[in-house]
């Protein structure tokens, strides 16, 4: 036993250490993909490492009146990022400490991280910083009452909130379209376009007052703990795309103790990720930004469909 | 004396007693200097922890009984310490312990302390007579005591009329509840037996009278908690009450509500039916929603925390309303994790909304503001208090892994049992729910960002006279040991968890099942292992780990260099405090959203005005189709009834006349 926990507690080491490490990379993919589709260039796969590099090497610029929170924000947003992709099943469902966290507390996890950033951007007291943390705090209160609908038609179906059971149940099931899966998938997809500032809620590339809000709540962080915020949205961008695949397309991912599993798993679910991640280039580039107070109604639509998938589940799937 | 006899019930009783001969000692000795701050209060809070050990004994402890000697003759005070009541004896001594630490700093400096402390601690004495009252007769009295105590204190500061106003609609709430309440033991009573608990309990009703004897309790008590559509006089008397009074009131007055409700339909009534469950799940739903929407609308800090108390009331509500309905249709088992996961709310919401209402005491004693839109930067002046109301704030807001996310998680366990309901409505039903507790919680933490980002971040926004100090010792102290308590219910959830069981068992019969909670202390598994888990201290851990080594990672790679420079102006130098953004700006998309719940006036200024203003009013459209009506009526009837009153003797006597005759004829 103690030999399998060992085992468990190292490869739950490898996969967040993995993740971290290639979070900046799924973030370059999506943009190379993007200027693929839009017929430019791109600046190639590993942008955002050099970027990430540059910001560190950087001395951190602080406004006077900045408190000890618009530091601390940083550092406890990335490790909220990090014990996210640390619990969601990627490769294996061998993960010893995955029950700390269940489905709900993931949900909470992504809540502390947005409460902090905002309250750090509101931390200056110039005009922008409070404005992106309205606005974010905006999309966030319709966005996570969706996101956990969600994740409770999935708990419904496979009886319980474990990321681990979830991934088992729904990995062994035939492959068949369920009715409140396919409501739950389109929220969820919903839900992580506004929660990653993608478009359309949201345009990553842009500074234009009117139209920016994760990018106005950290215009007032440089150099390392600007290098931390970029890097903990890819790390957020990353969490999200693998529970969606945990979620929504979980075959492949290896059972407990089966290590010749891994040997599969890792190619599949990197073929995944790069899916996942030309699909969001796609829908980046066929749609427009909307105007932010478009935004309520579109999270609402995801708030309404994931409610009916869970509804369609009790009609229909009991 | 043995020792060995002495039972729970005992220090209960002696306790409560020593908080009334301590406020009546404040009375002669009121004019001795620092008496009143450094004995009476301190010595107030010793008992308080007093209390609340032997709740916790109480709930371990078989339940005990006892008469007192005091009441009618004929009709002497029942008294009865079991597991339910020694929760809520836990819950008001380890509130009032922090609150009585807090207000010995807050009164010290009172015009008249002695009246004060009397009341204050008359107040905490008559909450713990409810909570260990054993028949009607003592649980009214001490019920009467508790609201008129608290309406002097809510009209402390009687000089500012709006006080008097609001105490005013407080007392007329609280008394329409308590004649509901009295009402439902007159029907409980049926005519025959006493009115001790114990008969009470085994009469026998028709599902009729039982039905009856549930609305008069659930609005009864309702009223006093708080409960849509009975709310209207909570953010009205909670900012009017100085702040330690509003954390008792908010923080354990309303649990004494939640409390009879509980004592009354699981305990006295008995045999639940599901219909009622639903009744208080809708009810629940609504006021969670109602109360957030406009806590989101205020600018007074205390005035938004009673809306969050509404907001609070709403989710117990729902934990109790879905235990209710899979009781009722015979689902026990998921019946007891909704008691828990509501129970669990009522002691977690006690502990972090006293914190903040401190914390609005904190900033009210420091600054003289009540208005957020003044406040901003306290965190460089207050770091203490800035602290714990992030604290506070963060456990209101349920972000694991403090208190308030355990509790909800917990009522999210109990929701997604629905599947083992029969009935497909409310099986669709409980789902329902489930999604407007998960809006109400989310938008909570919306409001508390901009709470804390309003008031402790940013620029100050009015003109210091002089420079804030923080928190004093005293009420550092209080806010200590609240803080402790957000963390200790937050990561250690097992152990009360598993009392809460114990409550569960002997109120219901009924806990949960074996396999539950036998993953030791450190994983929270309320069904089995599979199903659900949750560890918030791993959970804590983890982060922390996190956050450590991503820090000194940095620094090791890189370097800790930094540079202090004004923050960015967009190329525009004149920056004034006046730019950033306010409490009710923050509001503004919810505003737009939800617009038609509120009930919105707008001025808005002609283009030629010289002095343009902008106004703009929130009203709660209760006001007009329920209380303005009853108001109308009741002016009306007492007018037409008024027409009785002629002022001569002679028609009064026949009055007297026709009523003896009447009784007579009919009365045979």
């Amino acid at each position: 036993m103690s030999g399998t926990l060992a085992g468990g507690i190292a490869f739950q080491a490898m996969q967040t250490i993995l993740a971290v490490l290639i979070a900046p990379l799924m973030l370059g993919w999506v943009n190379q993909c993007r200027a693929w589709l839009q017929n430019k260039k791109g600046p190639g796969l590993v942008q955002p490492y050099r970027v990430i590099n540059k910001l560190f090497h950087k001395d951190a610029v602080l406004a006077h009146s900045a408190s000890p929170l618009f530091r601390a924000a940083p550092y406890i947003l990335f490790a909220c990022m990090w014990l996210a992709v640390g619990i969601v099943p990627m490769l294996a469902t061998d993960l010893p400490f995955a029950p700390a966290a269940d489905v709900i507390a993931l949900v909470g996890l992504f809540a502390l991280a947005r409460v902090f950033i905002s309250l750090a951007a509101m931390d200056i007291g110039t005009s922008f910083g409070t404005l992106g943390a309205r606005r974010e705090m905006m999309i966030g209160f319709l966005a996570e009452p969706a996101m956990l609908m969600t994740l409770f038609t999935a708990s419904l179906i496979s009886h319980s909130t474990s990321l681990v059971t979830i991934v088992e149940t729904l990995g062994q099931r035939e492959f068949v379209i369920y009715p409140s899966m396919a409501f739950a998938a389109t929220a969820f997809l919903m839900v992580l376009l506004a929660e990653n500032a993608r478009i359309p809620i949201d345009n990553p590339s842009t500074h234009l007052e009117l139209t920016m809000i994760h990018e106005a709540m950290i215009l007032e962080y440089s150099a390392r703990h600007l290098a931390l915020v970029e890097w903990a949205s890819s790390l957020k961008l990353t969490a999200y795309i693998a529970l969606g695949i945990a979620i929504f397309a979980p075959w492949g991912i290896a059972e407990a103790g089966d290590w010749t599993g891994l040997l599969i798993a890792l190619p599949v679910l990197l073929l995944k990720l790069g899916l996942a991640g030309a699909g969001l280039a796609l829908i980046e580039t066929v749609s427009a930004k909307m105007r932010i107070f478009r935004a309520p109604e579109f999270l609402a639509t995801a708030f309404l469909l994931a409610t009916l998938g869970m509804l369609t589940h009790f009609l229909l799937e009991t | 004396m043995d020792f060995s006899q002495v039972q729970p019930i005992d220090p209960a009783v002696t306790l409560a007693v020593a908080w009334v001969v301590l406020g009546m000692l404040a009375l002669p000795l009121a004019r001795v200097p620092r008496v009143v701050p450094f004995f009476i209060f301190p010595a107030g809070a010793i008992v308080a922890l007093a209390l609340a050990l032997t709740g916790v004994w109480a709930m371990e402890a078989a339940p005990s009984a006892a008469v007192l000697p005091a009441g009618l003759p004929d009709l002497p005070f029942h008294v009865r310490l079991d597991a339910l009541s020694g929760f809520f004896l836990m819950l008001l001594g380890g509130v009032a312990f922090g609150v009585s630490l807090f207000a010995a700093a807050y009164f010290a400096d009172d015009e008249n302390p002695g009246l004060v402390t009397l009341q204050y601690h008359i107040f905490l004495a008559s909450m713990a007579f409810v909570l260990i009252a054993d028949d009607a007769y003592l649980f009214m009295v001490a019920w009467e005591s508790m609201a008129l105590s608290s309406y002097f204190l809510v009209t402390h500061e009687h000089h500012v009329e709006e006080n008097r106003k609001a105490g005013f609609i407080y007392l007329l709430i609280a008394h329409l509840g308590a004649i509901s309440i009295l009402l439902c033991f007159g029907v409980l009573q049926g005519g025959f037996g006493d009115f001790t608990f114990a008969s009470l309990r085994d009469a026998e009703l028709t599902p009729f009278w039982a039905t009856t004897a549930f609305v008069l309790a659930f609005f009864g008590f309702g009223a006093k908690a708080g409960m849509l559509p009975l709310h209207a006089w909570l953010p009205e008397a909670h900012p009017a009450a100085p702040s330690p009074v509003s954390a008792l009131m908010s923080g354990v007055m309303l649990k004494t509500a939640i409390y009879g409700m509980v004592r009354v339909i699981y305990d006295l009534i008995g045999d639940i039916r599901w219909e009622w469950g639903v009744t208080v799940l809708l009810f629940g739903a609504a006021t969670s929603l109602f109360g957030v929407l406009f806590a989101l609308m205020q600018h007074d800090l205390k005035r938004l925390l009673a809306y969050h108390s509404v907001e609070n009331i709403g989710i117990i509500l729902i934990g109790i309303g879905l235990s209710m309905v899979f009781i009722g249709s015979g689902h026990p088992v998921a019946g007891v994790l909704g008691l828990i996961a509501g129970l669990y709310h009522t002691l977690n919401h006690a502990v972090f909304k006293a914190l903040l209402f401190l914390g609005a005491g904190s900033i009210l004693k420091s600054t003289g503001l009540r208005n957020l839109n003044e406040m901003g930067g306290l965190i460089r002046y207050m770091p203490h208090c800035a602290f714990y109301f992030l604290i506070g704030a963060l456990a209101i807001s349920a972000l694991p892994p403090l208190n308030g996310f355990v509790s909800e998680w917990l009522t999210f366990q109990a929701s997604l049992q629905a599947p083992a309901l029969e009935s497909s409505v409310l099986r669709s039903l409980v789902p329902i729910v489930a999604a407007v507790l998960a809006l109400s919680g989310a938008l909570t933490g919306m409001c508390f960002v901009k709470v804390y980002g309003v008031a402790f971040l940013g620029q100050h926004r009015h003109d210091l006279t002089h420079v804030p100090r923080d928190a004093s010792a005293w009420e550092r102290a209080g806010m200590v040991w609240l803080t402790a308590g957000c963390f200790a219910l937050g990561l250690l959830p097992v152990f009360m968890v598993r009392q809460l069981n114990e409550v569960s068992r002997s109120i219901i019969g009924a806990s949960l099942p074996e396999e539950a909670l036998q993953s030791g202390w450190l994983w929270l598994t309320p069904t089995s292992e599979a199903q659900a888990s949750y560890s918030p201290i791993v959970f804590f851990l983890m982060i922390s780990a996190g956050f450590a080594l991503t820090f000194l990672i940095v620094r090791w790679i890189y370097h800790g260099r930094l540079r202090r420079a004004p923050p960015w102006d967009c190329g525009y130098p004149e920056q004034t405090s006046r730019m950033e953004d306010t409490a009710d700006g923050f509001g503004q998309p919810i505003r737009q959203i939800f617009a038609p719940v509120f009930l919105i006036r707008r001025e808005i200024p002609r283009p030629e005005h010289p002095r343009p203003v902008f106004k703009q009013e929130i009203e709660d459209r209760h006001w007009y189709w329920l209380y303005r009506p009853v108001a109308q009526l009741t002016e009306f009837v007492s007018r037409h009834v008024g027409r009785l009153q002629q002022g001569r003797i002679s028609v009064y006597l026949l009055y007297s006349f026709i009523t003896l005759i009447a009784l007579l004829v009919f009365a045979q």
